[in-house]
């Protein structure tokens, strides 16, 4: 009788103690497929009526007013101007003879949802953006700025090329992605700025709702629609576009970019957008 | 009684008024320096605030117009921004993960 108590007793304190450790380790890991499932439930749940794709329309899918508004404008998308531009600029050879397709897997048409990528030999996330300037060092030619204009143009061009293809960003089994995923996924919910927001206040606290004349994207597909044109930047803008005004309308110095923490976090923001179809470019209020 | 009183209360405020002396170049400076090591400790932890900059600007401006009392004032109010910036930073470091979306 004691020794079957005294058993019992001992299995009774090894169920506590693994049960105890349970939640320290699961707290301490990173499992991106489980914070995508949590992000996509969160976003699906806040707006039940929003198919999942259509929150890659960022405002214009949290409005049935913009929605029209957005629809009208489709007609003659803002950015078609850039989208015929890049698209002549793909094709046109650098004074090597070589086009960007020749830097590309599948000539650069249709891989848009790929990017970022973790590259294991560099141990960091390659964004689009930054393959593109890489691509044109490597055929001698000057780097584009990152913000707007012919970036803009170009990876309009790559987008459209993708588009309704669902994002599918891969995160290697490799310590060093697993960090630049964790400090991406840091980067986004760490307030920042006089105004202490985080990328969070606006886009997972707030999307819908309205900050000053704008309403809030939610940050569930935010860069499929990557570039987009603004009108009120009255032009195209990227993704470094996107985050550097985003940290200086908070009072907040913003980084260079493609700078690491800004391309760690187009990874986790991509990451948890798997699934979602590229709609780029985009137009946006 | 009540003009002793009178006198007392004026000697101590022609005291306070005195009291306030104008700021020199070299109170600027250091004021100035401080600051700017505040703000560069902020840009390592890469959390720099835009409103440290322009206050910074300002207080150089001034400084650099003679105007040092305003310099000064815009240099402490530099400071406490950019040490405000490295609390943000530093504090943030954990607490972000209260806004974690499960």
């Amino acid at each position: 009788m004691t020794r079957r108590f005294a058993i019992r007793a001992a299995i009774a304190t090894l169920a506590l103690g693994v049960l105890a450790c349970a939640p320290a380790h699961a707290a301490g890991a990173v499992d991106p497929a489980a914070d995508k499932a949590a992000f996509q439930k969160f976003f699906t749940s806040k707006f039940p009526k929003l198919k999942l794709e259509d929150f890659v329309n960022g405002p214009y899918s949290m409005n049935e007013d913009l929605h029209k508004q957005w629809e009208e404008k489709e007609q003659f998308p803002p950015y078609e101007f850039s989208l015929e531009a890049g698209k002549e600029m793909f094709s046109t050879p650098f004074k090597n003879g070589k086009t960007y397709g020749d830097c590309f897997p599948n000539k650069g048409i249709g891989i848009r949802q790929n990017y970022p990528y973790f590259d294991e030999k560099e141990g960091k996330v390659v964004t689009l953006e930054l393959a593109l300037n890489r691509c044109r060092e490597a055929n001698g030619e000057a780097p584009f700025s990152y913000v707007k204009d012919d970036m803009a143009a170009l990876t309009a061009y790559m987008a459209f090329t993708s588009r309704g293809k669902p994002m599918d960003i891969k995160i290697p089994n490799d310590p060093r992605a697993l960090e630049a995923y964790q400090n991406g996924k840091e980067y986004f919910y760490t307030r920042r700025g006089q105004l202490n927001f985080s990328c969070a206040t606006c886009h997972i606290q707030s999307p819908g709702e309205r900050i000053r004349a704008e309403v809030l994207a939610p940050a569930l597909g935010i860069l499929n629609a990557m570039p987009i044109y603004r009108s009120e930047w009255s032009g195209m803008g990227t993704t470094s576009r996107r985050f550097t005004t985003c940290n200086s309308q908070i009072r907040g110095v913003p980084l260079n970019p493609q700078d690491d923490e800004y391309r760690n976090l187009e990874y986790y923001l991509s990451y948890v957008s798997n699934g979602l179809p590229i709609s780029g470019p985009g137009a946006r209020p | 009684m009540r003009a002793t009183m009178v006198f007392a209360a004026s000697a101590l405020l022609i005291a306070t008024a005195t009291g306030a002396v104008a700021a020199s170049e070299a109170d600027y400076k250091a004021a100035y320096a401080a600051a700017e090591a505040a703000n560069k400790e902020a840009g390592t932890l890469r959390n720099q605030w835009t409103t440290t900059a322009s206050t910074l600007a300002a207080a150089k401006k001034a400084g650099e117009a003679g105007d040092f009392d305003s310099a000064v004032a815009q240099a402490k109010e530099a400071e406490a921004l950019a040490k405000a910036s490295i609390f943000q930073a530093t504090s943030e470091k954990e607490r972000w993960k209260d806004m974690e979306v499960r």
